[in-house]
């Protein structure tokens, strides 16, 4: 299963992460972290359609996400 | 983009390291060794963030790292040096081409690149840019055109698009009066120095991928003693622009690229020995001789 980390210290909270996800996950949060910016997040519950495509890192201009790819099936089976 | 190889060495360096153990998944993307773990002073959605990211990659993903001096510009990116793990020296505005051509002539092993703003090199630094790529230094040149001053306060550029307004045009700028936008990769890719000249932009992920392909062959036109090698990145500046990141990225998409088309402008190959360079596929003929 794949899945992404935010750093939420370094989200600005500019979401051009939330418009290149290709399953529309990525969402704006209601908290607000020490710069004051209310940052990216994916609920717990959606995580587990996300492709690991790496779009929203490549797009991120603070690095504030990493991305974990799934093994792919053979490997776990 | 930065892919698994790379990967262990900067996730164990960092909080990631106890994920990095975890079976059935591997880390795609993580930060570039050579890029400094601490928060940029750029504004919400500032490009910067994402070339300041190629460029570390590509220095990791080329070896450059250890032999690389950068000279930095004035501008937003005037703390590039506290970003990017490589020795900088801060140039006077705009003439960091100059600088960068010192240190490559001391230094002919090192690699040399700069980082500039449109404000730094199309305006008061266009005599430098201009004489380097036309001397075909082996420097590289990283140009990021967001169409207006970004530090100062949003003061027009050379670049700024007709009838934008920014604060020194509020009424939009007019052709009649202050001229017309200056497309700097055209003008670069017809210098006889110059071996690779491309125009790339940073408002998508496919545009950011190709972005980085011709960063990679502007990096390689020195390393393999070639030439001048020139990108330029479209990049957004919500702030001066007075939009949301959102709303910028597609600015870029619908008005800068119409004007200022991507591309490559010029590719050379060549041996790197005087006289050698040649466009791909002529089968004689220098067309881009350098000193």
């Amino acid at each position: 299963m794949s899945r992404i980390l935010v750093t939420e210290e370094r989200c600005k909270g500019c979401l051009l992460c939330t418009t290149v996800c290709p399953v529309s996950i990525i969402r704006q949060s209601e908290r607000i972290n020490l710069q004051g910016y209310k940052v990216a997040e994916v609920r717990a519950e959606d995580m587990a359609t996300c492709t690991g495509c790496t779009s929203c890192a490549t797009i991120c201009p603070d690095m504030a996400i990493e991305v974990w790819r799934g093994k792919k099936q053979k490997k776990a089976a | 983009m930065s892919k698994a190889k790379t990967a262990p060495k900067a996730a164990t360096a960092g909080k990631s390291a106890a994920h990095n153990t975890n079976a059935g998944e591997e880390l795609v993307f993580t930060r570039p060794a050579s890029l400094v773990d601490r928060a940029t002073h750029y504004c919400p959605g500032c490009h910067h963030g994402i070339a300041h990211r190629m460029v570390a990659e590509l220095l990791d993903e080329m070896d450059l790292a250890d032999r690389t001096v950068a000279a930095s510009s004035i501008g937003c990116s005037v703390f590039l040096y506290n970003y990017i793990k490589v020795d900088t020296v801060e140039s006077p505005h705009g003439r960091a081409p100059a600088v960068a051509t010192g240190i490559k002539r001391a230094r002919p092993d090192k690699f040399v690149f700069t980082y500039q703003g449109d404000g730094d090199l199309a305006s008061i630094g266009m005599a430098e840019i201009m004489h380097a790529a036309n001397r075909g230094e082996r420097i590289t040149v990283v140009f990021v055109n967001n169409t207006v001053y970004g530090m100062t306060g949003g003061q027009m550029a050379p670049t700024t698009l007709i009838g934008q307004k920014t604060t020194t045009c509020p009424g939009g700028r007019c052709q009649d009066r202050e001229g017309s936008p200056i497309r700097m990769s055209e003008i670069i890719a017809q210098l006889g120095g110059t071996a690779f000249c491309a125009r790339g932009s940073l408002d998508s992920v496919k545009n950011i991928k190709q972005a980085k392909k011709y960063m990679r062959q502007a990096f390689e036109a020195q390393t393999k003693g070639l030439g001048f090698g020139f990108v330029e990145l479209l990049s957004g500046c919500p702030t001066n622009w007075r939009m949301s990141p959102v709303a910028a990225n597609k600015r870029i998409t619908d008005e800068m690229i119409p004007y200022f088309p991507l591309g490559v402008y010029k590719e050379l190959e060549g041996d790197g020995t005087c006289g050698s360079l040649i466009a791909p596929g002529t089968a004689s003929g220098s067309a881009g001789e350098s000193k």
